[in-house]
C-alpha cells in the first residue's frame, strides 16, 4: 500500500499542537511506515507539493500570508484537518478580534512605521483572526489547546483506518 | 400519579412535577443548562428540549413543561441532537466562550455540553464583541464574554438570598446581567456579597478571585442545599 502523504502547516498558533504532535513518541515510527511527511516546520521542504493526501493545520486565518498559503493547500490537498483550538475557533489569536486592527498594531509596535497594517515585507494583519472554515472548507476537526497526543494518535489511527468519527466524547473538548 | 411515556419508557410523575424531574427520577438523562435545582425553571436556553409525539411533535423545553397523563415524550432522537447542537453552536457565536482562556474551563457546564453534544467546531460566524469585565467586587469578577444569559445568578439571588441585585439590561444579544441599574458590582447597595451568583453559574462569567482554573470549580447544588433547610411555610 502507498504511504500516506501527510502535511502539517502552523499559521496564527503557538506551535503548542506540532509539539504535542512531536510527543506521539515512539508512535512517531509507527507513523513514519504509514505515512510520509512531505511538508511541514520541522521538515526542510520550501513548496507545498501537489497532491497531500491529508494536512494538519495550527492556528488561526490571522494575515494576508496564511489566507493566500490555506487557499493554495486546499486546492491541493485531499483532506484538510483543523488541528487544534485556534484553527477549529480562532482560539488565543481571536482574543484580538473585538479590537480594531490599528489599535492591536499600534499598541505592539508604538509610534511611528507599524508593520502589518499594509502589505509589505510583512504580510498584511486580517481585521480578524478567524477559524479556518470561516476561510475554505474543512474535513475534520480536532479540538484541543493543545489537543493530547492521545487524542492526535486516536484521530490519525482513526483517519488512516478510515473510520468514522474519528473523535467522540471525551475528545472532543475545547481548551 | 401521572403515567406518561419518555423515549418509550412508562414514566410516573407527582402532579405538579416537570417533564424533566419525571425523566431524572426514571434515570433519563436529559441535557439542561438554564434549569437549576431549587431556582425556579425559566426554558430560556431551550437545550432541554424534547419532542412530544402526540402533540403532532411539539418541541417543549422539558424543565419548564408540566408532565401531563398520557404525553408520549421524545427525549433522544437524531432531531434533538441536532436542534441541541445548532442552540449550543449559537451560544458558543454570541460570545468569546473561549475555553483555553477561561477560568472556569475543565468545570464548565457550556464545554461540557460541547463534549456530550458532539460539537467539533461553531458552523456560525463568531460575533467577537467588545464587553468590559467589571473586577470592582473585593471578592467575585464579572465577565460578560462567557455569560450564556442562563439568568441562574439572577435567579439565585432573587429567589434564594432575596437581595434582588442582578437583572437584564438590553435586549436579544445585547442583553446583558447587570446589578442593580447597572455596575461597578462594588458599589451595589443590594448585594450581600453572598456569592450564591456565582456557585449559580454554569460557565465563567461569574467568578472567584484569587483562584486559578484548577481550583474555580462551583458548587451549584448548595442552592437546593440552603433552601431544602429551610422551614416551609
Amino acid at each position: 500500500m502507498p504511504k500516506v502523504r501527510l502535511a502539517t502547516v502552523w499559521f496564527s498558533g503557538c506551535s503548542g499542537c506540532h509539539m504535542s504532535f512531536l510527543d506521539l513518541d515512539e508512535r512517531l515510527i509507527e507513523l513514519a511506515t504509514k505515512a510520509e511527511l512531505v511538508y511541514s516546520p520541522i521538515v526542510d521542504i520550501k513548496e507545498y507539493p501537489d497532491d497531500v493526501d491529508v494536512l494538519l493545520v495550527e492556528g488561526a486565518v490571522g494575515n494576508s500570508e496564511h489566507l493566500h498559503l490555506l487557499q493554495e493547500m486546499r486546492a491541493k490537498t485531499k483532506i484538510l484537518v483543523a488541528f487544534g483550538d485556534c484553527a477549529v475557533t480562532g482560539n488565543v489569536p481571536s482574543l484580538r478580534n473585538p479590537i480594531p486592527r490599528e489599535e492591536v498594531l499600534r499598541a505592539v509596535y508604538g509610534e511611528g512605521e507599524v508593520p502589518g497594517l499594509e502589505e509589505g515585507a510583512v504580510p498584511k494583519l486580517l481585521p480578524q483572526a478567524l477559524p479556518l472554515h470561516a476561510v475554505v472548507r474543512v474535513d475534520r476537526f480536532v479540538p484541543g489547546c493543545p489537543p493530547s497526543a492521545d487524542r492526535i494518535w486516536t484521530f490519525l489511527q482513526g483517519l488512516l483506518a478510515g473510520r468514522r468519527p474519528e473523535l467522540v466524547g471525551a475528545d472532543l473538548r475545547f481548551g | 400519579m401521572i403515567s406518561l411515556r419518555i423515549d418509550d419508557t412508562p414514566v410516573q410523575a407527582e402532579p405538579g412535577e416537570t417533564i424533566l424531574q419525571a425523566a431524572r427520577r426514571a434515570g433519563i438523562r436529559i441535557p439542561t443548562l438554564c434549569f437549576l435545582e431549587s431556582l425556579s425553571p425559566r426554558g430560556a436556553c431551550r437545550i432541554c428540549l424534547v419532542e412530544i409525539r402526540n402533540w403532532n411533535g411539539r418541541l417543549v423545553p422539558a424543565c419548564a413543561t408540566p408532565a401531563q397523563e398520557g404525553l408520549d415524550v421524545v427525549a433522544h432522537s437524531d432531531r434533538l441532537t441536532a436542534l441541541r447542537r445548532t442552540i449550543l453552536e449559537l451560544l458558543f457565536a454570541e460570545r468569546n466562550h473561549i475555553c483555553a482562556f477561561c477560568v472556569s474551563s475543565g468545570h464548565c457546564e457550556l464545554q461540557d455540553l460541547a463534549t456530550e453534544l458532539g460539537m467539533d467546531h461553531v458552523t456560525f460566524p463568531y460575533r467577537f464583541p467588545a464587553l468590559s469585565v467589571d473586577l470592582s467586587h473585593p471578592k467575585f469578577g464579572l465577565d460578560p464574554n462567557r455569560c450564556v444569559l442562563c439568568g441562574r445568578c439572577v435567579r439565585a439571588c432573587a429567589e434564594v438570598e432575596g437581595a434582588f441585585t442582578w437583572g437584564f439590561s438590553g435586549r436579544g444579544v445585547g442583553t446583558l446581567v447587570e446589578p442593580d441599574l447597572g455596575g461597578p458590582w462594588a458599589k451595589s447597595p443590594t448585594c450581600t456579597g453572598c456569592g450564591k451568583c456565582v456557585q449559580a453559574c454554569p460557565v465563567g462569567a461569574l467568578f472567584e478571585k484569587g483562584k486559578a482554573t484548577s481550583e474555580q470549580v462551583k458548587r451549584p447544588e448548595i442552592l437546593a442545599e440552603v433552601t431544602e433547610r429551610r422551614p416551609r411555610a
